[in-house]
């Protein structure tokens, strides 16, 4: 029996996939219908401090979405660890929902697959067409020259947020400009203890946000004009060493933050441990931590040298959120129609309001309440400033083994050991050679 | 267990070819015999129905993706993955190429950590078992309390000793170095190579307390007379271990720690809950691994190759052991 057992255990991740394609009996090749015209399943991604506090922000919205149409929306507020898996899981077993938040830098990937609805300009029509979105972030809705895979729902970027309190006990009159600036602020702010810069250094995701962006800012991209990884330039040695020498080389980043993942450096923020951190809408978490909003300041992230800008100068991913249809759907017309709901102006404010994040529709980013300071600065970064990470089948095998070499580098930098060009490039290369 | 199950399969006897032409007039009956030997298997049929859905299906279909090119373009119906015969074994076995490489280290490190937390499990599990043999005030609260990591849900139980490690806050550095001051400097142990000795702690923990109550339940079998004589002629406590206890507990430790090394070899969740998808290389076991290579990279295609190359390894280790070990007892018996 144990023998049995085992031999099972050893293919069960196998088996993991094989029973859900035994589970379900729809032919995986056939198209969408209309055969359930009064129901949907919405799998929503976690955006707010909590999954209880996400079903009490969307259902009310939900409800409104039923008094229209008469169709009654099943949500299910998927946690970011399992999302990506059930996603994989529904499209192998070509059981899934009918529509569903992805985030936005698998959506290349997911197109990949044929799983979701591809955004010609017959669907675009019937959600009001395809320039009510801002450019950038339907750019981050799959592979460039492809019908999008998703359109965008919510759209984020990484700004700098940082502790005015301990700025002002520092002398420091304002956020740094430029990475020399906040070297220099984070040398003075970095002693008895608190530390100028918090980083998530097991947090692999994470990790490569920030170093697509000081690659971009290096004049280089970890995938080549023909979407082959590029992972051993220059430019993407640098970024990653610039990345990791805060801890290892400038010592402005607590040697603790290498085992980071689940968002601790946002609560050492919070405590006054640290004084900065790069992160995109981190607010609602911020306020669960204690804090209030007059404490933290946000300005944009730095640049080599002048302002923010395209180029050289990008200082921030397009982060966010896209909605999807998926192809097996047996309520197209209905899942069109809530997609259409979820994209209206109305709705856009409500919701990006709500999560603090910046409506990705043109015309809903003009409401007066996106224009507070903070807001502002998301906003000015994603429409100047802001580069889509690379739409690339591979991107989630690359976010997989680069982000594992950051965090290796950030687990060597605080056993104390040099973090040299040498070091970098080796570990990139190995990384590299894990790409498929 | 093994044993057992064997044991109780129905004696194949060979039935009678005349017995199938019993279909004469009315409502077709069979004949007494055959229903009396049908019995038996019609009882089974549904354990075995259920024996190939859930454990042989899955396993064939997994064997079959380990030799087709599985990736994110296939996935949504992969019926139309085109076959690549022995491509994904060879690459996952290419010493070479740093995913044969990995995969290799993967395997060495799990097989360190079976062996350590095997071995560190037997014995502590008998040795508690032993001492608990006396009886004393509070000896059944004291069980229990051994037990209680055994029944305690696994998730909870990780991600508390994940809290317990980590650098800053955790209570393991707490009490090493701000209390006891043994470490210079706040060791990591979810990075770097403390996190194999975190990795086999969590285990260990976890795992022990079956060892314990099988062993405990072994040792009432043990008749008391055995020691008493024993005593009577001389022998001390640790002789009577080693000659009375250890012996009579060769059948079942047999079973033990076979159980065991397959439970922590291909154990998945320890290593996962502790240190997410990149566990540190020295705590990269092996079932963590084949999940990244197949989960992460979304190539399903090697990660069931990968899977297949352990399911045969531990099918022919499983066989040696048990082929070792029973020929073992039988020459002791006689």
């Amino acid at each position: 029996m144990h023998r049995m057992r085992a031999a099972a255990a050893a293919v069960a991740l196998t088996a993991l996939a094989a029973t859900a394609a035994c589970g379900g009996g729809t032919p995986t090749g056939g198209g969408a219908g209309d055969e359930s015209p009064k129901t949907l399943t919405y799998w929503a991604s976690n955006q707010g401090p909590s999954i209880e506090a996400d079903k009490e922000i969307l259902t009310p919205e939900l409800k409104k979405f039923e008094q229209q149409t008469g169709i009654k929306v099943e949500l299910e507020v998927v946690p970011w660890a399992d999302l990506l898996n059930r996603i994989l899981a529904a499209t192998t077993s070509g059981q899934g929902p009918d529509v569903l938040n992805i985030g936005n830098t698998w959506s290349a990937s997911l197109q990949a697959t044929g799983a979701l609805l591809p955004w010609d300009a017959q669907n675009f029509a019937k959600i009001g067409g395809r320039d009510r979105f801002v450019e950038s972030a339907l750019a981050s809705a799959g592979a460039p020259g492809k019908d999008p895979a998703a359109v965008p729902l919510y759209s984020m970027a990484y700004a700098l947020y940082y502790n005015k309190k301990m700025f002002a006990d520092a002398g420091i009159g304002k956020p740094p400009a430029t990475w020399d600036e906040l070297v220099a602020a984070g040398k003075t702010l970095s002693k008895d203890g608190k530390w100028a810069l918090g980083v998530e250094g097991s947090n692999l995701s994470n990790n490569i946000h920030q170093v697509f962006v000081l690659a971009k800012q290096h004049g280089a991209d970890f995938f080549d004009a023909s979407g082959e990884p590029d992972f051993t330039s220059d430019g993407a040695v640098a970024a990653v060493k610039q990345y990791v020498g805060f801890m290892a080389e400038h010592k402005i980043v607590a040697p603790g933050n290498a085992e980071y993942a689940q968002n601790q450096s946002l609560q050492d923020f919070a405590n006054d441990k640290t004084a900065m951190i790069l992160w995109q809408t981190a607010a609602t978490t911020l306020a669960s931590h204690g804090m209030k909003p007059d404490e933290w300041g946000i300005a944009p992230v730095p640049v080599p040298s002048g302002t923010p800008g395209t180029g050289q100068n990008v200082n921030s991913m397009v982060a966010g959120i896209n909605m999807a249809v998926f192809k097996n759907t047996d309520n197209l017309d209905g899942a069109l129609r809530f997609v259409k709901f979820m994209t209206s102006d109305e709705e856009q404010k409500i919701l990006n309001k709500t999560y603090g994040s910046i409506p990705p529709v043109k015309s809903a980013q003009q409401d007066p309440a996106f224009d507070s300071p903070d807001l502002a600065v998301l906003r000015d970064t994603l429409a100047t400033s802001a580069a889509p990470l690379p739409q690339v089948p591979a991107e989630s095998q690359f976010e997989t083994a680069v982000g594992t070499a950051v965090k290796e580098l950030f687990a060597d930098a605080a056993a104390g050991r040099p973090i040299t060009t040498e070091l970098v490039r080796e570990r990139l290369t190995k990384a590299q050679q894990q790409m498929p | 267990m093994t044993i057992a199950t064997e044991g109780h399969a129905p004696p194949a006897r060979p039935a009678r070819p005349g017995g199938a032409g019993g279909r004469r007039g009315g409502a077709p009956r069979l004949p007494a015999r055959l229903r009396r030997l049908g019995l038996p298997y019609l009882l089974l049929l549904p354990a075995v129905l259920l024996e190939l859905l859930v454990h042989l299906v899955p396993m064939l279909i997994g064997i079959m993706m380990s030799f087709k090119e599985l990736t994110q373009f296939y996935i949504r119906d992969w019926g139309s993955a085109p076959w690549r015969g022995l491509e994904n074994y060879r690459v996952s076995i290419d010493l070479n190429a740093p995913v044969g490489q990995d995969l290799l280290n993967s395997f060495l490190v799990t097989c360190a950590f079976s062996l350590l937390a095997v071995g560190l499990c037997w014995l502590l599990g008998t040795t508690a078992a032993i001492f608990m043999q006396e009886d004393f005030r509070g000896r059944g609260l004291l069980r229990a309390v051994f037990l209680t990591p055994y029944a305690l849900p696994v998730y909870a139980a990780v991600i508390t000793w994940a809290f317990m490690f980590q650098r800053d806050n955790g209570m393991v550095n707490h009490v090493l170095h701000d209390q006891l001051g043994l470490t210079g400097e706040r060791p990591f142990w979810l990075l770097g190579g403390n996190s194999f000795a975190a990795l086999a702690v969590v285990a260990v923990w976890k795992t022990w307390p079956f060892a314990f109550l099988i062993v405990m339940a072994a040792l009432q079998n043990i008749p008391r007379e055995l020691y008493e004589a024993a005593s009577i002629d001389g022998a001390g406590i640790w002789q009577q271990i080693r000659k009375i206890t250890l012996p009579s507990l060769r059948p079942i430790n047999q079973v033990l720690v076979l159980v065991l090394f397959l439970w922590t070899f291909n154990d998945f969740n320890t290593p996962y809950l502790l240190f997410g998808e990149a566990a540190p290389a020295s705590a990269n076991l092996i079932s963590v691994h084949i999940y990244q290579s197949s989960f992460v990279t979304w190539n399903f295609g090697t990660g069931s190759a990968m899977s297949v190359l352990l399911l045969l390894f531990l099918l022919v280790v499983t066989a040696a052991y048990l082929l070792a070990t029973s020929r073992g007892r039988k020459t002791a018996d006689v």
